[in-house]
């Protein structure tokens, strides 16, 4: 019982954020409203039992997507009024887009229950007693650990790639000097000098 | 099995990429004037990865719950990667100092490449082939580039990544139908799923992963960024793309067909011939039109592809070990023929790629003219030397299976590889000298000359008992 009211108010809640994200007048009350939405379809998730795409959702879409968003807004200087006006000559393409997306889930739906590729062998279900986190942890940090850290070898190899491709020493610069600013002593910088009244200042 | 037997076994590769961490540190640190001492260290650190194959490394069995092999084949095949790597790196620095291209990641890209292409030649998961192949490949892009003022070698740079990100998309496209119908990643798995017959998605993936590997291999019809790439990119590192990475990826061919698709041998072995006669015509013929000697290897390691293939498509043990002999040899011939390109320069130290100024080489530079004409004859299979030993094992390999009608037809095309090699033979000693070379400079690449050139002499017969057994041993690692 319990769990239906919670899906109820999350779904009714990432509708209403998602219509409200569309339609509202400030860019930065849309981004508020985006953020809103991701919380919900969080809520979601852990009432599946994805706890870990529930996280996934809050720290990079919530912590880094949408804050990312929100700066492109705030500096960007977008006349969102102007982008707005086309709304009604590209509704047909959104609505053409929505009914193919429509489709899709239809169809994936409909396939998944139909069982027609077996897909339940191939996914290889883990025990449920395991949480989802754990399960993962498990397949990225033991059963794959090999490829793991060859994944992050080839890393490794674009980011050398990218540098010897692209790095050239310039010419010219004047970098700073630290050792030799923390090595300078205040004897070699200042002299004390008792001037005497009425001649000029030797410099 | 513990992580730490695990690793035990990945030995090789655990040298190789600690060693190439601690090499960048010193590049960085150092600067590009330490790039001499650090090949060194690299060719060292590769011969230590090599003495780790006598241990548990070499014959250990499977690791990581079967995502990596640490069998006789996989060792045979590091064997010559580390070989082929480590030669490429010697020769290289002094090539990079006479064009004032030296730096230092050149070695640790090569380390790099040499752990991708010992996981590519371990794999027992398609998971671990496409990481190896990725981190192989990609180690690749950036050296087919590596003199990035050099338009050429920009463009040889793009184009390989280009078409290798297309043939990384193929394969990846049939690993992913593999494992949607197979149900598992794992070599055995895919064979357990074969077992029963082959599905029409089954069949899909066994042709896309095929696609993808003969992209790497460079078999025709997947083999148009070959010349070009060959070309451009500088001598050392195409002597490196003609060696290694090809012993790696057909390495790896050779396992994901024997191992992973066992039971479905006819259906990759319709593929394997066509690859393995369009290789070798198509090899044979184009290269007689060419007027750079880097093209022309390029179409001869095209060529010699398609008679590697030939030897797999035998689908037996024996054919299994004639292509790594076949392969043991093709590495000598490359990559001494490459080193004998390395020596046409100009009297400015500029390099010359053209066939003509080969022009009566036998009278200005004697030594360089006849190993050049024994890596030619070798290659064109000619006896006694002993390229046509392995070309003879392939073929023994074919008729052994009944499939004698194809031996026929690779022989012929073997002539017609032939003449182009002889060609460059008789321009070197019939005809007029053209201005000659610079002298040699380094001591050590004459030394590497004449290795190679007394590996595949008659001489090198005398290593037939210990290669054949180290190739059947290999084999017998996949049955």
């Amino acid at each position: 019982m319990i769990q239906t009211i919670a899906f109820y108010l999350f779904a009714f809640m990432v509708v209403a954020a998602g219509i409200l994200t569309v339609t509202a007048r400030n860019p930065v009350h849309s981004v508020l409203w985006l953020i809103l939405a991701f919380f919900n379809a969080a809520g979601l998730m852990v009432l599946v039992g994805a706890e870990f795409i529930a996280m996934l959702l809050v720290i990079v879409y919530v912590g880094a997507v949408a804050v990312l968003f929100l700066f492109v807004v705030m500096m960007l200087d977008i006349d969102f009024t102007e982008l707005r006006s086309g709304v009604a000559r590209h509704a047909p393409f959104g609505v053409l887009l929505v009914l193919v997306l429509l489709a899709e889930i239809i169809f994936a739906t409909a396939a998944w229950n139909a069982g027609g590729i077996d897909m339940a062998r191939s996914a290889a279900p883990v025990p449920a007693e395991v949480p989802n986190i754990e399960a993962l942890g498990t397949v990225i940090y033991t059963r794959y650990l090999y490829i793991f850290e060859a994944a992050g070898l080839v890393l490794l190899v674009a980011m050398i790639g990218a540098i010897v491709l692209t790095h050239r020493a310039r010419g010219g610069t004047r970098p700073q000097n630290v050792s030799q600013q923390v090595k300078r002593r205040p004897e070699d910088a200042v002299r004390n000098i008792n001037q005497p009244v009425g001649q000029g200042v030797e410099l | 099995m513990s992580l730490v037997q695990s690793l035990a076994l990945t030995l090789p590769e655990l040298i190789l990429t600690v060693g190439a961490v601690t090499l960048l540190m010193v590049v960085a640190f150092v600067g590009d004037q330490a790039t001499k001492a650090v090949s060194w260290a690299a060719v060292a650190l590769l011969a230590v990865a090599s003495l780790a194959l006598l241990g548990p490394a070499g014959h250990g069995g499977a690791a990581f719950d079967g995502l990596y092999r640490a069998d006789s084949f996989a060792a045979f095949a590091k064997l010559l990667i580390y070989i082929a790597a480590g030669t490429t790196l010697i020769v290289a620095p002094d090539f990079f100092a006479r064009n004032g291209n030296v730096r230092g990641e050149y070695p640790v890209l090569i380390l790099l490449s040499a752990v991708g292409m010992g996981m590519m030649v371990s794999a027992g998961d398609l998971l671990t082939l496409y990481v190896g192949l990725e981190l192989q490949s990609l180690a690749a892009y950036v050296l087919a580039s590596f003199m990035r003022r050099d338009t050429r070698s920009a463009e040889a740079g793009l184009k390989y990544f280009v078409l290798g990100a297309l043939a990384s998309g193929i394969l990846l496209y049939g690993i992913s139908l593999l494992y949607g119908f197979t149900g598992t990643t794992a070599f055995e798995g895919v064979a357990a799923g074969f077992a029963d017959g082959l599905s029409m998605g089954e069949m899909f993936g066994l042709v896309f992963v095929m696609a993808g590997l003969a992209f790497k291999i460079s078999a025709v019809p997947f083999h148009m960024w070959t010349p070009d790439v060959y070309e451009g990119a500088p001598t050392p590192v195409t002597a490196f793309f003609a060696s290694a990475p090809k012993v790696a990826a057909m390495a790896l061919m050779t396992r994901v067909a024997v191992e992973g698709m066992g039971g479905a041998t006819d259906a990759w072995r319709q593929i394997v011939i066509f690859a393995a006669l369009a290789s070798t015509i198509l090899g044979g013929v184009a290269a007689i039109g060419q007027t750079n000697i880097k093209r022309l290897l390029a179409y001869s390691s095209i060529n010699n592809v398609g008679f590697v293939l030939f030897g797999l498509a035998a689908g037996t043990q024996e054919g299994v070990a004639a292509v790594m002999t076949y392969l043991a040899v093709y590495v000598a011939m490359t990559v001494g023929s490459f080193i004998c390109v390395l020596q046409m320069r100009d009297t400015d130290g500029q390099p010359v790629e053209t066939i003509a100024s080969l022009s009566g080489l036998s009278r200005t530079r004697p030594g360089l003219a006849a190993a050049l004409a024994i890596f030619m004859f070798s290659l064109a299979g000619i006896p006694p030397l002993l390229g046509f030993w392995a070309k003879f094992l392939v073929f023994d390999a074919l008729v052994a299976v009944g499939l004698w009608p194809l031996a026929m037809i690779g022989i012929a095309t073997s002539v017609i590889g032939a003449f182009y090699y002889l060609k460059i033979v008789k321009t070197m000693y019939f005809d007029d000298p053209a201005p000659a070379y610079a002298p040699m400079e380094s001591k050590v690449e004459g030394g590497l000359i004449a290795i190679s050139a007394l590996f595949v002499s008659p001489l090198g017969y005398l290593a037939i008992p210990a290669l054949g057994a180290a190739s059947m041993a290999a084999a017998r690692a996949l049955f």
